[in-house]
């Protein structure tokens, strides 16, 4: 099987990367849409975030990803009933969604084989059951036929995925950080679709020649030998890994100063966000990056940051404005430097 | 050299590339009309493969479950196990995948072929079936494409190569020069050939010059590069090889001119000193056998002032080999509209829409021309099959004729909705700038509704379509508000130009709708001479003609200061409503609109 190419090896695309490590120490900030120029490497940077995932426990056998340790109401309803299974340390699941799947290997269906063979009626688990409480990810998100959207969103919105088809009647847990990635230039996202997402990143070409053959060099190196390549960047890889593993197990100890929760509520009533969805994941994420940066209070850098990913996707959009989400944001970022 | 010989050379150089180091470089993207031309360049390609290699065609009705592999029904019913089919692609894993009517394929058939370009690794979650093959392929895709016809861009960045046959000549084609043993000798110096630093350099300051934004584009050339130095005997890429992959990768890519020789030459010119002067350049490479002089080109570099004037060479080298019609094209419209040209094809991709969304499936009869939903007819199926017991022929599984379940499209049209704006002197006077907004205020509207929006204005003698259908508001708005006032009223034109696009539009499939801005006092006639009369009466007739060329609804918007009667007869003879509006209220303007488009 063909490798992918490692992750720390990503020239640029700091904001892309950072968003994507983000959210997987804290999976409740709720999704990263990766928008862009084609070529940018958008699909490649969350190809290489299998490699860096930290191992979690799961129930061994048990193909919903339950973990032993949860609550029963949050399993399966096989590792519910019986005996708690046993626990094994697997890394967080990284799901890809191919272009033409099918809604019943999305969302799970009759399994065919033994119901011609003995005439049983078993469920099969799709992918949205592999990817609990890991990564699902679309490529070309815009280009997803709209059932399989559909049927998406109710997930992800809910966490449990119940399936009501062939005269099966089954509910399991299905919470997964939902990652996508496209094109702006080969259609728009329902803004449904888009809500669901917490951050959202642009990508841009670099313009300078400097980094143009960094990317072209690097690429060159990895496929004249993609193991000797993989190798070199292994200990930065380990290094990564190691970050994510501390980040999530800090997080739940990372304080948020008063002065940060109210710049995050001033920057939302400034920009006019609607909700508080904009607010909370700024806290979030300000708390998700301290934890990885291995601090144990989040700072305003930490908002700052990721401010632009938080809210880009959230301003109510005018859709003839021409000057974009993010020079808005931007400047609402000096006036709140300027006010403090 | 004449310049079709050399461009005949290039298509052979990229022919052997593809052959040599297919899925590293993607493909050719093949610009030509069928022919003798396009046959005997792809037999010859094909020439240059053991017979074993395989080389599928992919035809553009291809299934998605016979391109990507599924349930094998026939098998599967037999032995009472779900049986997979290998699909199309799985099929032609290390060989070519020949992509016919390319500028057709929607983004059922290019999406897939895409990703396998990135990641050879076909995966398949579909009917029931979870399955991953290795998949490395290279593409050859068969562009025919005319005017604004092209290959998805998302594709078509990832084929290395771009060339056109189109305007070659029979009288130059000859037999290949390499051959089946020269790529495999070339194979075997191809991972020992290195791209120093210099040569990466100046491949991406190209990128920069020609306005090619994506790094993958960068990528592809300098393993094409690498390629070729392996097919000329090299080791190490030389200029040789960085000229060839301008002509072959990079300048088919262009957007722009590289900005400092020669600023705004007149297209002709050009033209000319391009076909006059072919010694001007460096004789193209593959004339010169054997290791390329790669020391002395190497020594030259150095001594003159750093990589700047050697890449200036590079570009002026391919730009007098260049095919004078895209420099042409280059000049004249490109530049200007980069953004305007990718996303006018947005419009086209999204068409992939409308073959319509399945709904789930329904018990039902698959012989009244209804799709039968496999799958589902099989699990209906499986459930019975102990109670029902053998079937009386043998076969494993009983399906009976209740079990049949047929797949539901709901058609969604996509409607476009046509703004033809009156920008005459006579309607400037009163309220262009008016009527200018109210069609911002339309356009936000068609947003709201996720529709597609096109603009047609017309003044002077002509009429013209200044935004192609789009979902881009912020182009709509910026061509509109760069909309100058003033001239006369060319209405006929106006209404030829209207009643094409209409045409053009539902013939895609999609439903369209327009709304005319205009006081309807035409004076000029299509030939471009004046007189209210014969123009009057020439814009009345096109109108009758368009109401019988087309069913899209209308709207006559009059922008007069006073209902006039001349609007008024338009729209009757156009068969579409009359909307007076004495004072522009943008709001009541918003609503008739709706009132149509719905």
């Amino acid at each position: 099987m063909a490798k992918a190419f490692p992750f720390t090896a990503i020239v640029g695309q700091d904001e892309m990367k950072t968003a994507l490590l983000v959210a997987a120490v804290d999976p409740s900030i709720g999704g990263v849409l990766v928008f862009g120029d084609r070529g940018t490497g958008k699909s490649t940077a969350i190809r290489a975030l299998a490699a860096l995932m930290p191992k979690i426990p799961m129930g061994d056998g048990c193909s919903f990803n339950c973990n032993p340790d949860e609550a029963r109401s949050f399993r399966c309803p096989r590792c519910a009933d019986g005996e708690a299974p046993k626990t094994r340390m697997s890394p967080i699941p990284v799901v890809d969604l191919p272009l033409g799947a099918t809604e019943d290997r999305v969302i799970g269906a009759l399994d065919l084989e033994r119901a011609l063979h003995d005439g049983e009626k078993a469920f099969e688990p799709g992918l949205l059951a592999r990817a609990h409480r890991g990564f699902l990810y679309i490529d070309e998100v815009n280009l997803l036929e709209d059932h399989i959207v559909d049927s998406l969103l109710d997930v992800a919105a809910s966490g449990e995925n119940v399936v009501e088809r062939e005269g099966l009647s089954v509910r399991h847990p299905a919470r997964f950080v939902l990652v996508g990635s496209g094109n702006p230039e080969e259609g728009e996202l329902r803004p449904q679709l888009l809500d669901r997402f917490g951050l959202s990143v642009e990508v841009r070409t670099p313009q300078d020649v400097a980094s143009r053959v960094e990317i072209v060099r690097q690429r060159d190196a990895f496929e004249r030998d993609p193991e000797g390549f993989t190798k070199k960047q292994q200990r930065k890889q380990g290094k990564v890994r190691k970050q994510l593993q501390i980040a999530r197990e800090l997080i739940d100890e990372v304080e948020v100063p008063a002065q940060v929760l109210e710049s995050a509520a001033r920057l939302c009533l400034a920009l006019g966000t609607d909700g508080l969805r904009g607010e909370l994941t700024l806290v979030r994420t300000a708390r998700a990056r301290a934890a990885l940066d291995g601090r144990t209070t989040a700072e305003l850098d930490d908002l700052r940051a990721l401010a632009p990913s938080v809210l880009r996707h959230r301003l109510r959009r005018d859709p003839l404005d021409e000057s974009g989400s993010t020079v808005r944001i931007d400047k609402a970022l000096a006036e709140l430097d300027a006010a403090a | 050299m004449d310049e079709q010989e050399a461009r005949w050379l290039d298509a052979e150089l990229a022919a052997a590339c593809v052959m040599l180091d297919g899925h590293a470089l993607g493909g050719v993207r093949l610009r030509a009309r069928p022919g003798p031309v396009r046959d005997f360049w792809l037999q010859q390609t094909r020439a240059l493969a053991s017979a074993e290699r395989p080389w599928r065609k992919i035809p553009l009705h291809c299934s998605e479950s016979r391109l990507l592999g599924g349930l094998d029904l026939s098998a599967t019913l037999r032995s009472g196990s779900p049986v997979v089919a290998r699909g199309l692609l799985a099929d032609a894993d290390g060989g070519i995948g020949l992509l016919c009517m390319a500028e057709r394929a929607t983004a059922t058939l290019t999406a897939p072929l895409a990703a396998l370009l990135d990641d050879p690794v076909l995966r398949i979650e579909r009917e029931g079936v979870t399955a991953q093959h290795p998949c490395s392929i290279a593409i050859i895709a068969l562009d025919e494409g005319v005017d604004d016809e092209a290959l998805t861009p998302a594709l078509a960045e990832r084929l290395a190569l771009h060339i056109d046959l189109d305007t070659l000549g029979v009288a130059v084609l000859d037999d290949f020069s390499l051959t089946r043993r020269d790529l495999e000798a070339a194979r075997l110096r191809l991972a020992d050939v290195e791209i120093d630093d210099d040569a990466v350099a100046s491949i991406c300051r190209a990128t920069l010059a020609l306005g090619i934004d994506s790094p993958r584009a960068a990528i592809l050339a300098a393993r094409t590069a690498c390629a070729l130095a392996a097919l000329a005997g090299a080791t190490r890429v030389g200029g040789e090889q960085l000229e060839q992959v301008l002509r072959l990768v990079l300048l088919p890519r262009a957007t722009r001119l590289p900005a400092p020789p020669e600023e705004e030459l007149p297209p002709e010119e050009e033209q000319a000193s391009a076909e006059e002067s072919p010694q001007d350049p460096p004789p193209p490479a593959p004339e010169q056998d054997g290791p390329a002089p790669e020391p002395e080109g190497d020594d030259q570099s150095r001594q003159r002032s750093k990589d700047e004037l050697d890449d200036e060479r590079l570009l002026d080298a391919a730009k007098a080999v260049l095919p004078a019609d895209l420099l042409k094209q280059l000049v004249a419209g490109r530049m200007k509209s980069r953004r305007q040209r990718s996303a006018g094809k947005s419009g086209a991709q999204q068409r992939h829409l409308l073959r319509g969304r399945p709904m789930g499936s329904l018990a039902g009869d698959p012989r009244s021309g209804a799709r039968l939903d496999l799958m589902a007819t099989l699990r209906t199926a499986a459930p019975w099959q102990r109670l029902r017991g053998p079937s009386p022929g043998g076969a494993r599984l009983r399906v009976e004729p209740d079990d049949f379940r047929v797949v539901r499209f709901r058609q969604r049209t996509q409607t476009v909705t046509v703004f033809v704006v009156d920008a005459s002197g006579s309607a400037a006077l009163y309220r262009l700038a008016e009527a200018k907004g109210a069609v911002e205020l339309l356009l936000a509207d068609c947003y709201v509704r996720r529709d597609e929006v096109a603009l047609i204005a017309f003044r002077g003698d002509h009429a013209e379509l200044l935004l192609p259908p789009t979902r881009s508001l912020v182009r709509a708005k910026r061509s509109l508000s760069a909309l100058p006032g003033g001239g006369g009223t060319p209405l006929a034109a106006a209404i030829d130009t209207t009643s094409e696009l209409l045409e053009q539009l539902e013939r895609r499939g999609v439903s369209p709708a327009y709304v005319m801005l205009t006081d309807g006092r035409a004076n000029i006639c299509r030939d471009g001479s004046a007189g209210r009369e014969a123009a009057t009466e020439e814009a009345l007739t096109a109108a009758q003609q368009l109401r019988l060329r087309t069913t899209a609804p209308g709207m006559v918007i009059d922008t007069s200061p006073r209902p006039h009667r001349s609007a008024d007869r338009l729209a009757r003879a156009l068969d579409a409503r009359y909307l007076p509006l004495p004072n522009a209220d943008a709001a009541q303007l918003q609503a008739a609109v709706r009132q149509v488009a719905a």
